[in-house]
């Protein structure tokens, strides 16, 4: 298994670290037994997200893919950001090994229940706006509760 | 600074040991099965080689050492070849420990298929089996014990010659998978009542691809390998020969320096294991005085084993994760499991081993680099945070 050159760049200096203490949404997917915890902060002024920021515990490739995800919807429209997916999310990466798409998939949802998480503090119901939150993608069976 | 700290993994080849190989691997090129002069001189050093090892190990005799391709080989051979002949006379039980070398435990699940019932040993906390458990699972139908001699993930060194003497006792066959152990602490399968020994040559600066069986005179077992005549009818295939030669210098040098080595090492892990345990929330998994002397592997919470190694891997640090995230698959290692470790745990694990090229000076550059990069991994981990508001 080796990781891209932009995976390892983003690991190795991964961009928007941190929280933002007056966030306009926060959002975690993951859990630990699964080994991936992501944890995503944006503000939102007007219909733009101004600044995005990540937490992550996981492996390379879930800090790379959390750090990509946040430059992806930075300075975005919430609707660009909603169309956000997984896809484009390893595109930008120039691909992952097959055993961790999911991170890619983790990040996409993490933003996700950022969103979410927004729409819900304006009291507008998310569930039609954004979808379902998956907490993790368990084809890989970590044996986390929910994986069985 | 570059520093490899992965020789559980496998270790530099020896500049002593390839020159022993060389003429092996150039003029004397004859097959060791032919007649004429050049296959004499190789078959010469196989024997020779043959004979080196036994005494090595303590072996009562050349003919019960069997030159193979490597610890899984041994392992499977050691392994299918006596349950194969055991199961026509009823003994349809193995007994094994949880935290084997996969070379053993996928045997033994494989052997469960075709009807055989397996007995998993506790590990405990400390990473040792307890050989009244051993005991207490020996029955009439028990055709095989087999417990690794030292743990590839944390090192721990099991009570063999303990184990042995109960298998002996009862009349039950007794394997070891040495890999790990040969070199590094004093076997002798004549003292330890050992009947089976897996080794391989890279795990002390020999070359890879080159193992051995030991098999105890009189011990029953079917081949693996069908082919040739080689090795007394017992495994086809023509010989590496270099590979022998290779394994037999590789072993004769680890056990001639193995004291001086093991006080070195000793002192230079447990230093290193006393630095890393000043960094909160840190542990040691297993016996810290059972253990091998070149192995450290330590659990880190709220991080993730496999961004340590790579952030280590960026301040030119070579070592592995019992996390098997590098090697493929996302389950915590089945070793850090059996101890009773929590997954979140297990997944931030750290394997530091050292041989004779490391320094004191290596161990001081990764007292100064593990800390900072624990530190820095956690400054964003959600589950470091989660860990420490639940500590306020």
């Amino acid at each position: 298994m080796a990781y891209s050159e932009k995976v390892m760049d983003h690991f190795a200096n991964p961009r928007n670290v941190g929280e933002i203490p007056d966030a306009s949404g926060v959002g975690e997917v993951g859990n630990s037994k699964c080994g991936d915890i992501m944890r995503m902060y944006i503000k939102v002024e007007g219909n733009v997200i101004t600044d995005c920021k990540f937490k992550t515990f996981g492996c390379g490739a879930a800090i790379a893919t959390s750090s990509m995800a946040t430059e992806l919807i930075k300075g975005k429209t919430i609707d660009e950001a909603l169309k956000l997916t997984n896809k484009a999310v390893m595109e930008a990466l120039d691909g992952l090994p097959p055993v961790k798409v999911h991170c890619s998939v983790l990040a996409e949802q993490a933003i996700k229940a950022a969103l979410s998480d927004y729409y819900t503090r304006q009291g507008i119901d998310p569930t039609p706006i954004v979808g379902v939150i998956t907490e993790c993608d368990h084809e890989h069976g970590c044996g986390c509760e929910s994986c069985g | 600074m570059q520093i490899y700290a992965d020789n559980a993994a496998t270790t530099a080849l020896s500049p002593k040991v390839l020159e022993a190989m060389m003429p092996y691997l150039t003029e004397v090129y004859g097959n060791p099965s032919s007649l004429y002069r050049t296959g004499g001189i190789a078959k010469d050093a196989v024997e020779k080689a043959r004979e080196n090892i036994a005494n090595l190990i303590g072996a009562k005799s050349a003919s019960e050492i069997y030159f193979t391709s490597g610890g899984s080989e041994s392992d499977n051979w050691a392994i299918k070849g006596v349950c194969k002949i055991l199961k026509d006379k009823g003994k349809n039980h193995i007994i094994t420990s949880k935290f084997e070398h996969h070379a053993v435990l996928h045997v033994c699940e494989s052997l469960a298929k075709e009807g055989f019932e397996v007995t998993y040993l506790d590990v405990y906390s400390d990473g040792l089996v307890k050989p009244e458990d051993v005991k207490a699972a020996i029955k009439p139908e028990t055709a095989l014990v087999t417990i690794m001699y030292a743990n590839n993930e944390i090192g721990t060194v099991q009570p063999i010659a303990e184990i042995g003497k109960i298998c002996a006792e009862a009349g039950v066959l007794f394997h070891t998978d040495a890999v790990q152990a040969m070199g590094n602490v004093p076997v002798n399968v004549t003292d330890d009542n050992i009947d089976l020994m897996s080794l391989t040559a890279h795990k002390f600066h020999g070359p890879k691809g080159c193992g051995a069986l030991y098999v105890r005179k009189g011990v029953r077992i079917a081949n693996l390998i069908e082919g040739g005549a080689q090795e007394r009818n017992r495994r086809a295939g023509t010989e590496n020969v270099a590979g022998i030669v290779g394994l037999s210098k590789a072993l004769e040098l680890a056990v001639s320096t193995m004291d001086e080595r093991c006080e070195r090492l000793t002192k230079m892990r447990d230093r290193l294991i006393e630095g890393l345990l000043k960094i909160d929330r840190s542990r040691l998994n297993g016996s810290q005085e059972k253990r091998l002397p070149g192995n450290v592997n330590m659990c880190f919470e709220g991080i993730e084993g496999e961004s340590l190694l790579l952030r280590l891997d960026l301040a030119g640090v070579s070592a592995s994760s019992g996390s098997a995230c590098t090697s493929g698959s996302l389950d915590p290692s089945h070793v850090l499991l059996s101890l009773g470790l929590p997954h979140e745990i297990a997944h931030g694990s750290l394997r530091l081993s050292f041989s004779d090229d490391n320094t004191e000076e290596e161990i001081d550059y990764l007292l100064e680099k593990i800390p900072q990069i624990v530190e820095y991994l956690r400054s964003f981990s959600p589950l470091w945070d989660k860990i420490a508001n639940e500590n306020k």
